[in-house]
């Protein structure tokens, strides 16, 4: 088994951002035939920096929030933590199999059953069917659904419908952790029993990585905390100091 | 040290290019392979899902591939006046053919903005989302290649050993179809107006090449020059002719093999240089 790490060395993410016309060849050409050099500038792609110089070295063991404000680049360094961003300028080395339970609907179809779901759900988070179907059956009892585990997913109350999926993304451990939020829900028997499975598991990933806006949830998690604003570190240090100086207490 | 022979500085150094034009999108594209469970699982379930509600599921596609040929055999068959037991098999096939080329191609010209939620929450190798369409269109093309044995069969017409060829003809096809679609994914993850651009290529393309047309009906000269233009006009040969009983000539499987060559070597390079743009597009 690899030992787990991330680092990020001078990090920077640029966005180009497109509107109707830039996204459109169409329109490319024309501008181009009439004269479109001239105001380059017009062409409707600008350039957002989303993260900025971003340094950071974690290493296994280390429990990491994330704070900042809306649009501070959470995601988006979430998403270069876990390898879906390559990084614009700089490097990003992730070593260690990482989960993110961002969405966990991801892959869910209404129309096929719980238990197809379960499959699809699981491929999509890169577990082997084989893998799947050993367990299948685990899932299904942590679930609780019983018979309704053969019935198309669509027929399924919300409620049912969280269930399944916190059960099958939460049902492989992984090195690295991702996630944005406290994933729990459910009625009151349930939810004590996600709680306690999701504590598990971020009890035992190597590396977790928690974006949130609760103090409580970092404070009890983390042992690091990085504040992110515009796209930069603000502040990198231990949870109760940083969480101090960005809740203003 | 400094003086070392040219042939040994220029070696490597012809290596470090020759890795640097490809070497990501070799990378990825084995890693896709490798996961091949993930994209047979959600290519076959694109089918099943569209087709779950319905009692036959999937033949659904066959029966309305049945119809359609049906209904264009008979009317073009006799509006051309050719005999239908030669007519009908060669409209089957090609239409048949048709369907996995301009399905794969217009529908991979989408491959990542559909698959936008997933690429943008899930590591995993661009390709996979590629390969995702070609088996979905592929297991669709296997529905409906059930028609023809069934054309030739009630029309008793025979095959020849020569038949054998189209299976060579179907693996060039894909690859040939495969190339096309890594290179069209990334234009039109970039600039989406072009996904109906090609849909209109491609339905122009299915008038121009002769799928319910013979190549015979066409004026001597004039139809063969043309005609050779058209790279689609070749993919279709190298499958529909051997079950029609004749070998597909020289020129069609050079013309056929060479798209394959140059079209994969310009695609991968051009998948190697947007390997990392294509996420920041989505």
């Amino acid at each position: 088994m690899t030992n787990a790490f991330i680092k990020l060395n001078k990090v920077e993410v640029v966005f180009p951002v497109f509107n109707a016309v830039s996204l459109s060849l169409k329109n490319r050409a024309l501008s181009a035939i009439t004269g479109g050099k001239i105001d380059r500038r017009q062409d409707g792609i600008s350039l957002v920096k989303g993260l900025e110089n971003i340094t950071l070295n974690i290493r296994s063991g280390e429990r990491i929030g994330l704070v900042g404000h809306n649009g501070a680049g959470k995601t988006t360094l979430l998403r270069i933590l876990s390898g879906i961003y390559p990084p614009t300028s700089g490097s990003a080395e992730i070593s260690g199999d990482c989960i993110a339970l961002i969405n966990i609907g991801l892959g869910i179809d209404p129309e096929a059953t719980g238990r197809e779901n379960i499959l699809l759900r699981g491929v999509m988070m890169g577990i082997r069917p084989a893998a799947i179907r050993k367990k299948t059956d685990e899932i299904i009892a942590f679930t609780g659904l019983g018979d309704f585990i053969d019935l198309p997913f669509r027929t399924y109350s919300t409620g049912m419908q969280m269930r399944l999926a916190f059960a099958v993304s939460t049902c492989i451990q992984p090195q690295i952790l991702i996630m944005d939020e406290w994933l729990a829900t459910g009625d009151e028997e349930f939810r004590a029993r996600a709680n306690q499975r999701l504590s598990e598991i971020v009890g035992a990933a190597k590396i977790l990585i928690l974006a949130s806006h609760s103090r409580e949830l970092l404070l009890n998690n983390c042992t690091r905390v990085i504040w992110l604003e515009h796209g930069k570190i603000r502040m990198d240090g231990e949870s109760e100091v940083v969480l101090s100086a960005y809740y203003g207490v | 040290m400094a003086q070392q022979s040219n042939s040994a500085i220029l070696q490597p150094k012809a290596r470090v290019i020759a890795t640097s034009l490809f070497k990501v999108a070799l990378q990825d594209f084995q890693a896709g392979i490798k996961q091949k469970h993930i994209f047979l699982t959600l290519g076959w379930q694109d089918i099943a899902t569209r087709y779950r509600r319905s009692r036959v599921g999937a033949f659904w596609l066959t029966l309305n591939m049945a119809v359609l040929i049906a209904t264009l055999g008979i009317i073009f068959g006799s509006l051309f006046g050719t005999p239908i037991a030669e007519f009908l098999p060669s409209v089957t096939i090609g239409i048949v053919v048709w369907g996995l080329l301009s399905a794969t191609i217009s529908e991979g010209c989408e491959s990542f903005i559909s698959a936008r939620d997933t690429i943008l929450q899930v590591k995993m190798p661009l390709s996979i989302h590629i390969f995702r369409v070609i088996t979905r269109n592929v297991l669709i093309f296997g529905h409906n290649a059930l028609i023809i044995p069934l054309v030739f069969i009630i029309l008793t017409k025979p095959v020849g050993l020569v038949a054998f060829y189209s299976i060579l003809g179907m693996v060039l096809l894909i690859l040939n179809s495969m190339w096309m679609v890594f290179f069209l994914s990334i234009i039109c993850t970039r600039f989406r107006d072009v996904t109906e651009i090609i849909k209109n290529i491609m339905q122009v393309m299915f008038y121009v090449t002769p799928i319910i047309w013979g190549v015979g009906m066409l004026p001597q000269k004039v139809g063969a020059a043309v005609l050779n233009f058209n790279p689609f006009y070749h993919l279709l040969c190298v499958v529909r002719e051997p079950l029609m009983g004749q070998a597909p000539t020289i020129f069609n499987w050079s013309v056929v093999v060479l798209m394959a060559v140059i079209g994969w070597t310009i695609a991968l390079a051009f998948f190697n240089y947007y390997h990392k743009r294509v996420v920041y597009w989505l």
